[in-house]
């Protein structure tokens, strides 16, 4: 038993807890419970492992284990924990104790609903520190299931449409992923010595280009699906407006992260002259999605549709941040996923505090309801300033980020990617201040919302928990740059050797 | 260190920690309490600020002959890689120190006005919360160590600008106004953004003083790496640097930018006064300011064209300004006017012997900060006692307002150049820089100094002169001291400041210089000066028909100055009708249809080639047994056609 296990062990013992548990009220303290423990293993694991690394402790992974799990095919659980994952499993606890807190009033089937939260969580959780690529997918799949029924059976509007597409999209997504790691795994027995999912083993191996190709494309799609890249993004749209709005915020708090860890982990570390020789292809796609997603979103009346439309164009800039393959630029991307995983699930939050009072998203429907509500009107507002990288908050940080090591590559193309994907800051202020307008100023137009009570004690712990974990990054960006930068040193260096041999 | 350093240290904390405060305990605070804490705080910032900028002149600034720059605070903030990282910091040099004499002390005027004039206002409390904010944004601008520093509190004043001409947020127009507001200069955000990852390319560093250093030396690596690309005649600097002007002009409302100023005048008149006219609106400036001997001495090309946007928006806006009636609106467009004389005075400047532009410049934003703020104020409180923005609600109230009426005339003094006022000077020593730098900008300076005058006097004689709406002999000044102290501290401002030997102290090298005065070059600019009032006094001193006659004979230029030349149309068309329409509309239409009918296609086509397959697992064994018939029927044709 080893200290990472816990990570898994803990979720697996809340779920288990909320299913023994009988009344409504100790499920939802179990959740909670188990949450915060979470939470707060996870932040001292960090600091442990900040610890460790100032003790001079080097190596791509700490805290390794490996059991053995099915030896024909060579599956072991393989776990360890580098800076990347880290923030990580810290922004999948941050958003796994906001989620719950906001689903303190849900009254349908309270305990199947607790239940298959944590059980998401405990897929991300596992996936962040699998370092053996089945182990990883293994808890992807984890990850997905929930998804389905989270939407099917809580779910509003046309859920079951909606439930259906995205559960099938990213099936797809998975597929992809699943058909390249097995391509890898093979082809590791074939230039390798042996057959292996070991990430580690596997990064000491030099495939052939022209298979690099191919699982390249397969894998970055792949994964690629599940951070929304264009054109597979049509999942999250629908999908969002339908989740209820805890569902909501692990979709694109934590699931759309774990599409962009596996771009980067296994699709760009893994098959670096593929990385080199392809990423192009991507860094078009992402910059198609950071302008046009912005664009679409200016065009949205349902604010989750908005919400989920820039979720859209903010992770483009994590797909960008990966292909540029600068150090800077792809620790960009990992401060975007988690700032974006904060900001994102605390709007969606913001958002469904507001439609379970007024009974409506459409922006031109609501109006006013900052005087009747001012705590989650000015919460909205934040976010939304969050959101368009008004420094002070996460959004800033990681945008400028991606933005200058996006800048560092040197060529002009690259450039004119750039140039595009920072003039999303100003379609992206045109769509947060119109909505700002439209929904949270103004005059009241409903006089039902005169009636309107302000945020409840558990929204509005949810809201400075995650209002918290965004000025954290915003104001101190110095301390996960300093998790991050040396893992994406390492990846970085990976590429550079490849690229200074092909030369 | 030293006690200037913690000074400058406490200077810009001071007014986060009230922001802090007032914001978060907001509720529990009485308003009363909570104005006179937002001022105490300010006014110790003031007395702090004078105190660095004692200092700075007369103690630990000058060395060897010249004002050098002091870094009083300086740490990383955020690294990007081992060149490039954000430093935040405190630099101590001519033009911060100057800033932040400005910036507190319009500020503490400001925050005191306002204890009176915002009275009764329901979020009294918020709004001394954002004004606080406000003031720590800009103070952290001006003493910005490195370009992305600055950057981040352009975007803080930008985004507390937002919120204060949105402080009326139930009001469509007010939404409107911040809106538009934030976006246009985020906008123009976007090219200083731009240019600060082309200059950092180059140059290798984001700190300020390094990137002028390495940008200035002849035959430096960094200046090469510039050399090779030009586009459109540029080199890749200059390109780099009008960029970076763009942001600039985007804050300091240079044409065809400025569209966002005039509209912001819906936030409360204080607010007006401290962001809209004296403060933020010269950041674009103060930037030029900073990267000025970059421009100057390795980008003189981009100097010009910042001279000749200056020199075109300066007359543009004046013309603009003679036409309106909304007395905020006038002092708007003289904002925009008297901010390009300050932008072309850099424009027209070289350097070392020829940079007496640049000290112009300073100069005029010195002085203009504080006689512009004098006109926004005396105009709020015009505007408290006729509760009416319009010039046809006004007319002989100077009997009604006597302090608010002496200390506007001797802001209008001060802004027409007649001498002795502050404005008189600056505006001098502008002319003279334009004089040997461009004649071209220095003929358009001259005669737009004599339409400020005009539409100055226009509008002082429209208030407080004219025909009065209706006999008024009350006077409204009498429980509104701290208004009237604000106004006549400010108007002190506006008749003395300059008087200060302000070459002593700014200069672009940091060597002083002397303005060159001369009493025969300055004859014609105040002559045309008083020209300007005379003849505002003949059409408004009292009701009569040469205005009328006078925009019959000029309708059309008229009607399109009072329209401001149709501009913010154009935008709308481009934004509303281009943008929305061209480009969101479909973007949203194609992700639904194209995008997602491709998924739900393939979704169909699925369930279709599934459909028409189903049949044949029937269960019928009949069936079955007719397939294997069949099979058997195909191997045999196959094997007969083979062996044929």
């Amino acid at each position: 038993m080893d200290t990472l296990s816990l990570l898994i062990l803990i979720p697996l013992v809340t779920a288990l807890g909320v299913l023994v548990s009988k009344k409504d009220q100790t499920i939802k303290l179990v959740a909670l419970a188990g949450s915060i423990l979470q939470l707060g293993f996870s932040v001292w694991l960090t600091l442990f492992y900040v610890g460790l690394r100032n003790a001079g402790i080097s190596g791509m992974f700490l805290m390794q284990n490996s059991i053995e799990w099915f030896a024909p095919l060579h599956i072991y659980f393989r776990s360890g924990v580098d800076g990347i994952s880290l923030s990580m499993i810290l922004l999948t606890a941050f958003v796994v104790v906001g989620g719950i807190l906001v689903s303190w009033r849900i009254e349908k089937q309270v305990k199947e609903f607790f239940f298959l939260l944590i059980f998401l969580s405990l897929g991300a959780y596992g996936f962040f520190i699998s370092t053996d690529l089945f182990m990883m997918f293994f808890f992807l799949e984890i990850a997905v299931i929930p998804k389905y029924l989270l939407i099917g059976i809580w779910g509003s509007g046309k859920k079951d449409y909606s439930a259906m597409k995205l559960a099938l999209m990213l099936m797809g997504g998975s597929a992809l992923v699943f058909l390249g790691i097995v391509g890898m795994y093979y082809a590791a027995g074939v230039y390798g010595s042996a057959p292996t999912w070991d990430l580690q083993a596997l990064s000491q191996i030099k495939l052939p280009i022209e298979i690099q190709r191919v699982l390249y494309i397969l894998i970055f799609t792949g994964f690629g699906i599940f951070t929304a890249m264009f054109p597979f993004h049509t999942w999250a749209p629908d999908g969002h407006s339908s989740a209820p709005t805890a569902a909501s915020m692990f979709l694109a708090g934590i699931s759309m992260k774990l599409g962009g860890y596996g771009c980067l982990r296994v699709a760009t570390y893994l098959l670096p002259d593929a990385a080199q020789e392809l990423s192009w292809i991507f860094i078009i796609l992402a910059s198609i999605a950071i302008i046009y997603g912005a664009f679409a979103t200016m065009m949205q009346k349902d604010l989750k549709y908005m919400n989920a439309y820039s979720s859209v164009s903010h992770c483009g800039f994590v797909i960008l941040g990966i292909a540029m393959l600068t150090k800077t630029a792809i620790t960009g991307a990992v401060i975007q996923m988690v700032s974006h995983g904060v900001m994102t699930a605390l709007f969606f939050a913001t958002i469904g505090m507001i439609y379970d009072r007024a009974h409506t998203r459409q922006a031109d429907e609501l109006g006013g309801v900052l005087k009747q509500i001012p705590f989650i009107g000015t919460t909205f507002i934040i976010v939304g300033l969050c959101s368009l990288g008004l420094p002070g908050f996460s959004g800033f940080v990681s945008e400028m980020t991606v933005f200058v090591g996006s800048w560092e590559h040197p060529g002009v193309w690259y450039k004119v990617a750039t140039i595009l994907a920072c003039a999303s800051i100003v379609v992206t202020a045109v769509y947060i201040l119109r909505a700002v307008g439209l929904a949270i100023w103004g005059t009241i137009k409903n006089k039902e919302f005169e009636q309107l009570k302000d945020a409840r004690w558990n929204e509005r712990l949810a809201t400075v928990l995650l209002v918290v974990g965004i000025l954290i990054i915003g104001l101190c960006p110095f301390w996960i740059t300093k998790l991050v930068d040396s893992d994406s040193l390492i990846i970085f260096n990976k590429l550079i050797s490849v690229a200074s041999l092909a030369h | 260190m030293s006690s200037y350093d913690l000074s400058s240290i406490l200077i810009v904390l001071l007014p986060i920690v009230s922001f802090v405060t007032l914001s978060v305990f907001g509720k529990r605070i009485k308003p009363s309490i909570s104005g006179v804490l937002g001022t105490m705080s300010l006014a110790i910032t003031l007395v702090l600020a004078l105190y660095v900028a004692y200092g700075y002149f007369f103690d630990f600034g000058m060395q060897a002959g010249a004002h050098v720059k002091h870094i009083a605070l300086q740490f990383q903030w955020l690294k990007f890689n081992e060149n490039l990282s954000i430093d935040l910091g405190i630099v101590l040099d001519p033009i911060s120190v100057m800033m932040l004499v400005v910036i507190t002390a319009v500020s503490t005027m400001v925050h005191l006005y306002s204890i009176n004039y915002m009275h009764g206002e329901e979020r009294f409390t918020m709004y001394y919360a954002y004004l606080s904010l406000f003031t720590f944004s800009m103070l952290g601008l001006v003493v910005a160590v490195n370009i992305f520093q600055m950057y981040i509190f352009w975007e803080l004043v930008g985004v507390s600008s937002f919120l204060l001409i949105g402080y009326y947020y139930t009001k469509p127009s007010a939404i409107a106004a911040a809106k538009k507001a934030f976006i246009v200069t985020r906008f123009a955000d976007l090219g200083f953004l731009i240019g600060i990852l082309m200059l950092s390319y180059g140059a290798k560093t984001l700190d300020f003083f390094t990137l002028i250093e390495r940008l200035t030396q002849p035959n430096s690596v960094y200046l090469a790496s510039f050399a090779g690309s030009s586009f459109l005649g540029l080199s890749a600097l200059s390109w780099a640097l009008l960029l970076v002007f763009t942001g600039g002009a985007g804050k300091s409302a240079m044409f065809p930018l400025h569209i966002w100023l005039p509209d912001a005048m819906e936030g409360p008149t204080p607010v007006s006064a401290l962001i809209h006219a004296a403060t933020m609106v010269v950041a674009g400036v103060f930037l030029v300011g900073r990267l000025f001997p970059i421009f100057a001495i390795s980008a003189p090309d981009a100097l010009h064209i910042v001279g000749y946007i200056g020199g075109f928006t300066a007359l543009f806006a004046a013309i603009i300004a003679c036409t309106q009636t909304d007395i905020k609106r006038v002092l708007a467009y003289s904002t925009i006017s008297q901010i390009a004389f300050m932008m072309f005075a850099l424009g027209v400047s070289g350097w070392g012997e020829e940079s007496e532009g640049f000290t112009a410049s300073m100069f005029h934003l010195f002085t203009h900060a504080f006689f512009k703020a004098l006109l926004f104020l005396g105009a709020g409180a015009v505007i408290h006692a006729v509760h009416s923005n319009e010039m046809e609600d006004m007319g002989g109230l100077r009997k009604a307002l006597p302090i608010t009426h002496i200390t506007f005339l001797l802001a209008c003094l001060a802004i027409a150049g007649v001498p002795p006022f502050a404005g008189f000077f600056s505006k001098e020593a502008i002319l003279s820089a334009a004089f040997h730098g461009n004649s071209l900008i220095f003929y358009v300076g001259l005669f737009t100094s004599c339409l400020t005058a005009f539409y100055m006097f226009r509008l002082y004689f429209r208030i407080f002169w004219y025909n009065p709406v209706k006999e008024d002999h009350h006077n409204h000044e009498g429980h509104t001291w701290p208004m009237n102290i604000a106004l006549i501290i400010l108007a002190f401002g506006a008749v003395f400041a300059g008087l200060i030997p302000f070459g002593h102290f700014v200069s672009a090298d940091g060597k002083p210089i002397e303005l060159p005065f001369h009493l025969t070059f300055s004859i014609a600019p105040v002559l045309l000066g008083i020209a300007g009032i005379l003849l505002a006094y003949v059409m408004y001193g009292e009701k009569n028909e040469m205005p009328d006659k006078l925009t019959a004979s000029i309708s059309g230029l008229y009607r399109a100055a009072y329209r401001k030349f149709y501009i913010d149309e154009v935008y709308l068309f481009v934004t509303k009708k281009v943008l929305f329409n061209l480009v969101g509309r479909p973007a949203a239409w194609f992700d639904r249809n194209v995008v997602d009918g491709m998924i739900n296609g393939y979704a169909s086509i699925t369930t279709m080639s599934s459909e028409s397959i189903k049949p044949m697992q029937s269960g019928r064994l009949q069936s079955y047994t007719m397939f294997f018939l069949g099979g058997v029927l195909l191997v045999a044709a196959l094997l007969v056609i083979k062996f044929m």
